[in-house]
Formats: structure tokens, sequence, C-alpha cells
């Protein structure tokens, strides 16, 4: 069954796969991001109560969704490298954590940019704002482990088992801030039974979400390929590669 | 379980004899706590009102500063090696290890608490609170302390990356103890904050000899 996986655990296969899935995830993201952020920046309509402003919806809800899905793709990354020891897994795990940092980060600045307006301060320490920030440091946290190593190959396992037991920690720090304190609106978009959000509203919100996952995906794929690149600099493939460039 | 006796035996031992190290992490503790007063004003209604949170705090830095202890003497001298190659399993060795750090490092800074108490002008019924709190999250932090030094134990420097690494992960283990210790206050009950740092607890001591382990492994290759 997992037959067709296996030859992705070779380095070369993988590094050819992401150049082949690359222009796709690409495309895709340059779309949909285009075509939701002029539908939502210039045609949707206003928020009632919170006029124009609020428009800052369709950049800060996809990057706030994503940087916890992100995770989660670093975390299924990594645990497969523990269970099958695929080292290319335990390479997605270090290309994936600093995209997932920066769009963390996108999410808190974002947020700030639409706390001040709303909210009339930058930044409050309410129950979604600390998780997210702490999301943050533990992409941080497993960024600098690896690469304090100087054997990457250790590295990228240290990091991968990091990412997983902040998997496990995650949910208790989400409800234990969650109960600590909290002021952010409640979610409109998940609750599957009827949003609470206008569908001329929620299209471009949608269309942007998939475009950032896609944009997510491209940078992960980039970001793969290099450290593809950098670890197996030494084999005749990588060799080759640089000679016809 | 012989494994773990002979190690917690030989840990305690050498901790006995390199005591003015031991007593660095009490120290500081003390050191960090008395400088708050002298920061946020001496007021007592204020010290009263952020103690449990100072003490906690200073608490965990503490710990954090005795961690790094853990395992690098033994991996510095090749000790640790010698135990991973023994035969012995090696999650019990590695709770045995974490059950004396707690004895230790951790068991000094609740004795000296009660001080503390009386710096910060913590109510008796607070200082209960606080005390079992401390009893039954301090060994949340050995526990989930071990996976990070674990980690970092072949590192260079690993002081700040093992902050980076750890701090993060106690935080729903501050919120939780000094909620309950607020609660106390107020002369709320704090029962439910007591069990959820007790679910920490065990969940804890479940897992983390399992990865702490593994991340021994991974690091000694």
């Amino acid at each position: 069954m997992w037959k067709w996986l296996h030859p992705y655990a070779k380095t070369e296969q993988t590094y050819f796969l992401c150049q082949r899935l690359f222009p796709w995830f690409a495309f895709l993201a340059v779309i949909a991001l285009l075509t939701g952020c002029v539908w939502g920046l210039a045609y949707a309509p206003a928020d009632y109560q919170q006029g124009d402003s609020a428009r800052i919806m369709y950049v800060h809800v996809p990057t706030a969704i994503l940087s916890m899905s992100t995770y989660a793709a670093m975390a299924i990354a990594a645990l497969i490298g523990l269970v099958w020891q695929i080292r290319t897994a335990d390479m997605a795990v270090a290309a994936i954590a600093p995209v997932g940092a920066v769009v963390t980060l996108l999410a808190l600045l974002t947020g700030a940019a639409w706390g001040k307006p709303m909210w009339g301060t930058w930044w409050v320490w309410d129950a979604r704002l600390t998780s997210e920030l702490i999301l943050l440091f533990m992409y941080l946290g497993v960024w600098a482990l690896y690469h304090a190593f100087d054997d990457k190959q250790t590295g990228g396992k240290a990091a991968g088992l990091m990412a997983i037991v902040g998997v496990v920690n995650l949910p208790i720090i989400h409800y234990s801030v969650e109960w600590w304190n909290t002021l952010h609106q409640g979610a409109s978009i998940t609750k599957f039974a009827k949003p609470s959000i206008a569908p001329e509203m929620l299209w471009p919100l949608l269309i942007n979400l998939f475009g950032l996952a896609m944009a997510i995906g491209a940078l992960a794929l980039l970001s793969l390929q290099n450290e593809i690149l950098r670890r197996e600099i030494k084999r005749p493939w990588v060799q080759k590669l640089g000679e016809q460039a | 379980m012989q494994g773990f006796i002979t190690q917690m035996r030989r840990d305690m031992l050498l901790a006995f004899r390199a005591r003015a190290e031991v007593f660095q992490p009490l120290l500081f503790f003390v050191l960090v706590i008395s400088l708050f007063p002298l920061g946020v004003g001496p007021g007592p209604q204020t010290l009263q009102k952020v103690g449990p949170g100072i003490i906690w705090v200073a608490a965990l830095l503490s710990a954090l500063l005795g961690l790094d202890r853990l395992f690098r003497d033994d991996f510095n001298d090749g000790a640790l090696e010698q135990q991973m190659l023994s035969g012995a399993s090696l999650p019990w060795l590695v709770l045995a290890k974490i059950c004396s750090h707690w004895l230790v490092s951790i068991v000094p800074l609740i004795l000296i608490s009660p001080l503390l108490a009386l710096f910060l002008n913590l109510t008796a019924d607070m200082y209960w609170a606080l005390l079992l709190t401390l009893l039954l999250g301090t060994p949340v932090i050995s526990l989930v302390g071990a996976i990070g030094v674990g980690l970092t134990v072949s590192v260079q420097k690993g002081g700040v990356l093992l902050s980076l690494l750890l701090l993060p992960l106690l935080v729903p283990l501050l919120i939780i103890a000094t909620s309950a210790v607020d609660a106390a206050a107020i002369q709320l009950a704090y029962n439910g904050q007591l069990f959820l740092l007790a679910a920490m607890l065990l969940f804890s001591l479940a897992l983390s000899p399992l990865a702490s382990a593994y991340a021994l492994r991974v690091s000694l290759n």
C-alpha cells in the first residue's frame, strides 16, 4: 500500500517531485490570491459595524487559520520521520518551520493592525492572541533547535521530536489560555451548520484561504528543495545540477 | 527497576557531594524574588496581587537553570553512554534522573517558599494553595524539561535554546497554578485547578520518560 511513498525517501526523487509540483501550487496561489484580494478589498460589501477596516479580515483570517494548519502539517511530517525514519520527512520539518513562523508573524501583525481601530489598542493579552504568540515561539524553537546542530541528520530528528511534543501540548496551551482570558470575537466561518458571515463576504475569504494555503505549499516546496540541496551538496546528482545551471 | 534504584542512589550521592552547585538555583530563586519588591514598589497590596505569579515565574526560571545539570555532566564524562549501553531500560534510568533532579534542585525551592510568602505578604490561604500547586506542578517542569535537555545535551551552549524550547510548553502550568492561588485569595475553591495540575503531572509522567529516552538516543546517535 505504501509502495508509492517509498521512492520519496530518496532525496533525489523528492527534489524532482517538488520541482514538478511547484508551478501548480504557485499558479493556483497567484490566481486565487489575486481574485480573493481584489474581490475582498474592492467589491465585497463593507461591514455594517466595523466599516472598511474589517476588510483586513481577508488577509488576517487566512493567515491565522493556516498558521495552525501549517504546524499540523509540520507535525505530520515529523511523525512520518519518527515512525518510518524517513530522512526527507525530517527535512520537510526543517523546511516548513520558517514558513510557518512567517505566517504566524503575519497573523499577529495584521491582527494588531485590525485591533488598533477596533479595540483601540495594538495588543491585548487575549486568549487567541496569546496562543498565536506562543505558537510563534514554538515554530522558532523547532527552527532554532534544527540549526543548533552541526550534524543536520541529528538536528532533523531532534526538531521532529520537538514538533511532536509541541503538537501534543498545543491543545493544552490553547485551552488553558482560553480559560485564562478571552476578548477576541468568536470564529465566524468554522461553524459548519450556518456560517455567521454574509455569503458575499465568505467567498473572497474562502478563495484567499485557498490561495494562501497554496502559497504556503509553494514556499514549503521551495524551502524543502533548498534544504535538500544544502544537505546533499556532495552527491553526484546535485553536482550535475550545479554544472547544468 | 533495579536500574532505577541504583541510578537514583548514584545521582543523589553525586548531588550531595557537589552541594555548592545545588544551592545556586536556590539562591537565584530567592534573589529574583527579592528584586521584585524593589522593582514594582513595596506596597503590601501590590505584592499580594503579583506575589503568586512572581513566585511561579521565579520557580520556572530557577528550575530551568538547574535543569542543565540533568544529563550534561554525565554526557560530558561519558557516563551517559555507558548507562545507555548497560542494557537497563533507558526510560527507567531517565525517570530516576528526573526524580533525583526534582528532589535535589526543586524541593529546596518548595522548602524555602514559606519565607518568600512572607516577603510577598501572601495570606495563609494563598500560601497553602501555592504550596499545593508547587508540589503538583514542579515535577511537571522536571519531566517536560528532561525532553528538552535530552534534545540539547549535545549542543554547545544550549542554555538559551533550552528556555526557548521549554518555556512555551510550560505556559499552561503557570496559568493554572497562579489561577489556583488567585482563587484561594478570594476564598474560592481551587480543587479544579489542582485536579488539572494532577492530570498534567500524570500525563507527563507517562509520556516524558519515553520521549526523553528517545531524545537522548537522537542526541547520542
